[in-house]
């Protein structure tokens, strides 16, 4: 049971310890936001999707005490090599995290919309790209806890494609607007829906270089931005 | 062999010096003294290695009798007992944690912050906050623990000095029934929402006026009867399928003949669907094969896998039936067709209730959805295996054994046959 890379100062464990702990309370928060935001649309659920915009506050304030805590351990503890480098991702973590809360709290935002819900084709689609970018963020915060930069590169692996979810519901969404305009308020909501998703997947990407680079001090070098994703490129035959 | 363990070697030390002291007590000469110390010795070691059941009375103060705690197993032991991931949490710190939580959560989480190990917001209050008196007991309903989606139950157990202990257990049994009897409903009702939809749609038609041009009258009123005929087979079927789950624990003990069986089952199969029995080759190896059976349950097996054959196949290509006794307790039934075949993508799941390759397609032929799941539970509580290969373009083999005698299986075993609604299915190309 013993610890083989402890410090000669027991408190500072303590200190990188909270701070790891507090990410991962967080990415807990985070995580259970996007799946419940997505039941909530799935579901027409009013009640879970209040609850994920109440949470978000909570995940505002963590990263707050993250940030706070991160600084006083860099001016205390003036740590060095992989401590520092522990600290310094722990910190930017956080901000992804915030940033993936603040996806799922728009899009629980966006579920009052689907009121009168038609029924929208391309909605099948929508919770399983869902569960594909929560399975990323889920692993790359068990990544981050086991400090495993090998399951992280696997998560990397994975954004390509939600990428392509992303491009085919577009697609569809498209078709389906202009098939029925009626709907194109909807589907709009949906579009930003998924596109909220898709950036949630590049987030858990970006947290997932950070593990990496916490664990290994090596930058992956193949931050290549694969196929800009704001739309489907237009295909050349056409 | 006794071993020397340390009230014995505090009893042979006392020996000697208690030996030493008498004879410094009484004067004796150093010369004496040594040698009583020798003696002393000597008896102490032959006090260590006597066996122990005959180890003399020990002096009272000397050697207690070994703690009754040491006859307990140790923490360790007692928690890589418990089936249950179990983590041991001291303040907000995971002291120990057994086999089954280091492989659920990772081996690293001894020692770090339990919020490490799991952070998931509702337990994470629970886990860190100060222990309260009132609640020495919490158990929390958690999803996605480890891997995603799987449902947990969390119980933390106050002790005292601020330590945890903390148990997970797996509800995964529990939920995935209760889903699956969630998303069957759903199911059942939309199946039946969509005819009904049209019926009415048809009515409503009728009464605006359509009712009197005869030739629209006559061709809504013929859909309108295709509409009810597939709710009533649906409804038939699902009545069918709850029927066959009711009696799944009772295995069939009825005997019965396969050859006559088929013969009718196909030739029934044959008039509703209109088609020509000379399609269906009916082959057996052996003159008389006889199983275990329920003679209806058995017949609506085989009239659901040829019709499936029949639907999905090209005219007058052959439909294959073929049976023969494949051991001392099984019989093989292999319904082959030249159709179209299925992609292994789909093979995993063609025995889910309502699970269609081609909805459109299914629901156009007057498919219910459920012919598939049926012949599963059929099988299944019959004892039997089901086996579907396909490979597309080239055709599909549905290969269904069945035991001969009743045979006399456990009910737990009966469980895991049943519980799983994922079939064994295995998915196989020709290598051709």
């Amino acid at each position: 049971m013993s610890n083989t890379t402890e410090h000669t100062v027991k408190a500072f464990d303590d200190d990188i310890g909270e701070l790891r702990a507090l990410v991962s309370e967080m990415g807990g928060l985070a995580e259970t936001a996007i799946g419940d935001a997505i039941h909530a649309l799935i579901r027409y659920d009013l009640e879970t999707a209040a609850r994920v915009v109440e949470q978000d506050d909570r995940i505002d304030e963590l990263e707050a005490e993250v940030e706070r805590h991160a600084v006083r351990l860099i001016a205390l503890r003036a740590p060095l090599a992989d401590d520092l480098r522990e600290a310094v991702a722990a910190m930017k973590i956080a901000t992804v995290i915030e940033r993936i809360g603040d996806y799922a709290k728009n899009i629980a935002k966006r579920v009052p919309v689907f009121e009168h819900r038609v029924e929208i084709e391309p909605l099948s689609i929508l919770p399983a790209m869902a569960q594909i970018v929560s399975e990323m963020v889920h692993n790359v915060l068990d990544a981050f806890a086991a400090r495993d930069a090998e399951k992280a590169k696997e998560v990397i692996e994975r954004d390509e494609a939600v990428d392509d979810f992303y491009n085919s519901l577009f697609r569809a969404l498209l078709t389906y607007m202009m098939e029925n305009s009626h709907n194109i308020t909807q589907s709009t909501h949906l579009l930003f829906i998924a596109k909220n998703l898709e950036r949630v997947g590049d987030h858990a990407t970006n947290i997932a270089e950070m593990v990496h680079f916490a664990a290994t001090g090596e930058y992956l070098d193949d931050r290549v931005d694969v196929s800009e994703t704001f739309a489907p490129e237009p295909e050349e035959d056409s | 062999m006794a071993e020397i363990t340390p009230p014995r070697a505090i009893v042979a030390l006392l020996t000697l010096f208690g030996l030493g002291w008498a004879g410094y007590a009484a004067g004796a000469p150093p010369l004496g003294l040594a040698l009583g110390c020798l003696g002393g010795a000597v008896f102490g070691a032959i006090l260590l290695w006597r066996p122990a059941p005959e180890r003399p009375e020990p002096e009272p103060q000397a050697a207690p009798e070994p703690p009754e705690e040491a006859l307990f197993p140790t923490l360790e032991e007692l928690m890589n007992a418990i089936d249950d991931p179990s983590l041991l949490v001291i303040g907000r710190r995971v002291v120990r944690a057994n086999p089954a939580a280091q492989a659920l959560l990772g081996t690293h989480i001894i020692g770090q912050d339990v919020r490490l190990a799991i952070r998931h917001p509702a337990a994470a209050e629970r886990l860190i906050g100060d222990t309260k008196d009132d609640e020495s007991r919490i158990a929390i309903e958690l999803v996605g623990i480890g891997e995603r989606e799987r449902p947990w139950e969390l119980v933390i157990h106050e002790l005292k000095n601020n330590t945890r202990f903390v148990r997970l257990a797996d509800r995964s049994g529990t939920q995935a029934a209760e889903k699956m009897r969630v998303d069957f409903v759903a199911n059942a009702s939309h199946e039946l929402r969509t005819p009904l939809a049209s019926l009415l749609g048809y009515i409503e038609t009728l009464q605006d006026g359509a009712a009197k041009d005869k030739k629209t009258r006559n061709r809504f009123l013929e859909v309108m009867h295709g509409e009810a005929s597939r709710m009533q087979r649906l409804i038939g079927d699902l009545m069918s399928l709850s029927r066959i789950e009711a009696e799944r624990f009772r295995p069939p003990a009825e005997t019965i003949e396969l050859g006559p069986l088929i013969d009718e089952a196909c030739q029934a199969t044959c008039a509703t669907l209109g088609t020509d029995l000379a399609q269906i080759r009916i082959e057996s190896a052996d003159k008389s094969v006889a199983i275990a059976g329920d003679r209806v349950q058995i017949a609506q097996l085989v009239s659901n896998l040829v019709g499936n054959a029949l639907k999905y196949s090209p005219e007058e290509s052959p439909v294959t039936v073929a049976y023969e006794s494949v051991s001392e307790t099984m019989v093989r039934l292999v319904i082959e067709d030249r159709g179209e075949g299925i992609s292994p993508e789909h093979l995993p799941r063609l025995t889910e209730r309502f699970y269609r390759v081609d909805p459109g397609r299914s629901r156009s032929m007057g498919g219910t959805g459920l012919g598939l799941a049926i012949v599963k539970h059929i099988v299944e509580r019959h004892r039997g295996r089901l086996n579907i290969e396909s490979e597309p373009g080239v055709g599909t083999r549905v290969i269904v054994h069945l035991p001969k005698n009743p045979p006399t299986l456990s009910s737990a075993r009966n469980e895991s046959v049943t519980k799983a609604d994922a079939p064994s299915l295995v998915a196989m190309r020709d290598s051709r």
